[in-house]
């Protein structure tokens, strides 16, 4: 089984390295989106401190769903998703697989870049690596959702654009807490009990996604 | 080894079949005949547990193929119409990928001698976008090399794109198979020699089984 995970993650990390352009371009996103809210709002740092954590984690978010589309959708074009299904591994393992790859690929780049692009707002030191590390526990949670809405959506016309309206909604409470862990060292206190929840809705998402995924996928072939 | 109980299978307002019932042991060579439209791929997928029949029973070794799951699909191979190649993989890498997936994993030794078995050893670190249609449908066929364990081969369309030479090839290599004990289910509109030695053929047309 483990053997099978790693045959996929290297197989999806070998394809994305491949195809840096997608990769590439989301990052690209994700610094223009933050990058164009300081320029509008204008250079006030006391508003720019307030609403940065809470931007660069919007920002994270849709540069993370442009990704999201592409996660089955190629190998449900070219037939090799249909040949996951048929193997002797349990699919939720290998949609496991798939969504540590994704995430690997489209947003520990982000999580990586967000520190600088914090910077922008005014952020303490401090305040910078709680937002890495607040990404960093959250967008597990990201990728687990957005993988049953793009397993959900899978060959419907259309499905980017009802891809985005089904999991934005759901990424509330991720953004939430990892806006408010960001905001909470700003102001002196603690982000420990955010920083947790985060890691509870991971692992929560962990626990219960991968079943779903997989039902979404059975369903997108029958 | 594999029984199909009174398949039937509905799209949209139309019913492709109704009451499709066969057996097929081991060493069977199954020929799954009909017009375009009349549903071969769609038994096919229902016999390989992707999709869903409306009504009866696909069984392996007496078994609902529905409860064995990933038993059943650990001893069968499915090939469909699309090739299930990346186009930013070689082939080589894609078939050894392909059948890790699987859950049969080759020894890296084996993967040059898979692709040369059907013609295509020289294209083995060529990216598959740079294949052409008969070569892509070679490396997918590649699997089979590295599949004899597995007791059942459903095949759809397996001989499309393929030129004359290929087309000899993959009916030997098949009829190879059936006679070490493999079963073999496929579809084809070609009268070639593989059609002449099926054990049975099933016309989805009128939905009759008859043996050869």
């Amino acid at each position: 089984m483990l053997s099978v995970m790693r045959a996929v993650i290297a197989r999806d990390l070998t394809l994305a390295w491949r195809r840096k352009a997608d990769v590439f371009i989301a990052v690209l996103f994700f610094v223009i989106v933050a990058s164009l809210f300081p320029l509008g709002i204008g250079p006030e740092p006391q508003l720019l401190r307030a609403i940065g954590p809470g931007v660069v984690w919007v920002a994270a978010l849709l540069a993370s769903m442009l990704a999201l589309s592409r996660l089955f959708a190629a190998d449900y074009a070219d037939g090799t998703l249909e040949q996951m299904l048929l193997a002797a591994t349990p699919l939720s393992v290998i949609v496991i697989a798939k969504v540590i790859a994704h995430w690997i690929a489209a947003n520990l780049p982000l999580v990586l870049i967000a520190p600088l692009l914090g910077l922008q707002f005014g952020l303490p030191g401090e305040a910078l690596a709680v937002l890495a590390l607040a990404l960093a526990l959250g967008t597990p949670c990201v990728s687990l959702i957005g993988a049953i809405g793009a397993a959900l959506t899978l060959g419907v016309r259309g499905g980017g654009v009802l891809l985005a309206l089904l999991v934005l909604p759901l990424y509330a409470p991720v953004l939430i807490m990892g806006a408010l862990a960001v905001e909470a060292t700003s102001t002196g206190m603690s982000a420990a009990p955010y920083l947790l929840l985060l890691a509870a809705l991971s692992l929560a998402a962990l626990s219960l996604a991968p079943w779903a995924i997989a039902a979404a996928l059975r369903i997108a072939f029958e | 080894m594999l029984e199909a109980r009174q398949l039937g299978c509905t799209r949209g307002e139309r019913t492709l079949f109704g009451d499709v019932s066969f057996t097929l042991e081991a060493r069977g060579l199954l020929h799954v005949a009909g017009a375009n439209g009349s549903g071969k791929t769609s038994l096919l997928r229902i016999l390989c547990g992707l999709g869903a029949a409306d009504g009866g029973e696909v069984c392996w070794r007496g078994e609902p193929i529905r409860e064995l799951r990933e038993a059943y699909w650990r001893d069968m191979v499915y090939l469909g119409h699309a090739h299930a190649l990346k186009d930013d993989l070689t082939a080589a890498e894609n078939l050894r990928v392909a059948c890790e997936i699987a859950g049969r994993p080759a020894a890296h030794d084996a993967i040059q001698p898979a692709l040369a078995q059907f013609g295509v050893a020289h294209c083995a670190q060529l990216p598959a976008r740079a294949l052409s249609q008969g070569q892509k449908r070679r490396s997918a066929l590649a699997r089979l090399a590295l599949s004899r364990q597995a007791r059942l081969w459903i095949l759809d369309e397996p001989f499309s794109a393929l030129d004359v030479a290929a087309v000899s090839q993959l009916e030997n290599f098949i009829l190879d198979y059936v006679e070490q004990g493999g079963s073999v289910i496929f579809t084809t509109h070609q009268d070639g020699a593989i059609a002449a030695r099926a054990t049975q053929k099933l016309d989805l047309d009128t939905a009759q089984v008859a043996a050869c």
